[in-house]
């Protein structure tokens, strides 16, 4: 390893501290002794849907359409996950048949 | 109700919601361990880095970060970058996190994309405690995270089971909780752009670059559409 310690340790902080700024900033801003203003009001209610799609999204990331499987097993499985979901309603039904449906597709037959 | 009472009842409702995660977190963890084992590094590393970043993805990052050449700065602009994110899951729960106390520091500091889509979307009953549910929601996140990976570090070498595609549960997770959240709302303006856009966003920049162009698209575009937004009454969930 290149790094001594003491820079391993650095680095290693510098990651703390990112993660900790992209959690505290808007905290920090916005405090609640001061009225939030109307636009960030309004984005703290449209963004959270938005912020959950983009989830989604960067969980297929990795996923490339044009080489491999081209995401088939993917496709697939998030459909089942959302037909369970849409007939059961039961978070976890939905998640573990989803999931044991993607081990078997990429397993077996992909 | 006593204060113990009341601890132990939001703990016994926080439980269930992180079930997945306790799965997904513990593949996730033991893959991270076990990367960090292949990569040279001694379970302290793992176990360390698990308990202070908290935070997956760039975690994973940060192992390349470590086997490369000194740069402070390109690894604190990297994690910004990977975890801008958060800003939006910030703003969105500066209302949530309202009048939690003391324990709001451990909630924003555990507040990883599992956190706040549990915290953000969960119907926390009425006789449950708000800042002890999300609270335990974070710390079982963040005990599962922690044990997968000091279990990854340790045993590395030795897991030995077929467990390829065990980490979509993640994927599930998150498609489940977007699912709730649109049954929830009444208009699905914001979803559908958020996932539009960072589809569109996603093919333009590749998977390595996306976030940050969607995230100031989601930015702008529900900007422009603020007047309209609020005309047909956007959700105010729950």
């Amino acid at each position: 390893m290149s790094m001594n310690l003491m820079q391993q340790v650095i680095t290693i902080c510098m990651v703390i501290l990112g993660t900790i700024i992209t959690r505290f900033l808007p905290f920090f801003i916005f405090t609640s002794d001061r009225p939030t203003p109307k636009y960030v009001q309004f984005l703290g209610r449209v963004l959270p849907s938005a912020a959950l799609g983009m989830l989604v999204v960067y969980c297929i990331k990795d996923v490339s359409l044009f080489t491999g499987d081209h995401g088939i097993p993917e496709l697939i499985s998030i459909i089942i996950v959302i037909l369970l979901h849409l007939w059961k309603r039961q978070m976890l039904i939905s998640i573990a048949g989803g999931t044991i449906s993607y081990m078997i597709l990429i397993q077996l037959i992909f | 109700m006593g204060k113990r009472n009341k601890i132990k009842k939001a703990f016994c409702a926080a439980f269930p919601h992180t079930i997945p995660i306790f799965a997904g977190f513990l593949f996730l963890g033991i893959a991270y361990g076990i990367y960090m084992n292949v990569s040279g590094f001694s379970p302290v590393y793992p176990m360390l880095m698990s308990f202070t970043i908290f935070a997956g993805s760039v975690e994973f990052v940060a192992v390349n970060l470590l086997l490369g050449a000194f740069n402070p700065l390109s690894a604190l602009i990297m994690t910004l970058m990977i975890n801008a994110r958060h800003l939006f899951y910030g703003i969105s729960m500066l209302d949530k996190y309202r009048g939690t106390g003391l324990k709001k520091f451990y909630l924003i500091f555990g507040m990883c994309d599992e956190s706040f889509s549990i915290n953000y979307t969960a119907n926390i009953p009425n006789d449950v405690d708000k800042g002890w549910f999300m609270f335990f929601v974070t710390l079982l996140n963040h005990a599962y995270w922690f044990f997968g990976a000091t279990i990854g570090g340790v045993f590395g070498a030795l897991v030995k089971f077929n467990t390829n595609g065990l980490e979509f549960v993640m994927t599930a997770l998150f498609v489940v909780i977007f699912l709730e959240q649109w049954m929830k709302e009444t208009t699905h303006h914001s979803a559908l752009l958020g996932l539009g856009i960072s589809l569109l966003s996603l093919i333009l920049f590749g998977g390595e670059n996306f976030i940050i162009p969607s995230m100031l698209m989601i930015l702008g575009t529900l900007t422009l559409m603020k007047k309209p937004l609020e005309k047909v009454g956007v959700c105010e969930c729950q």
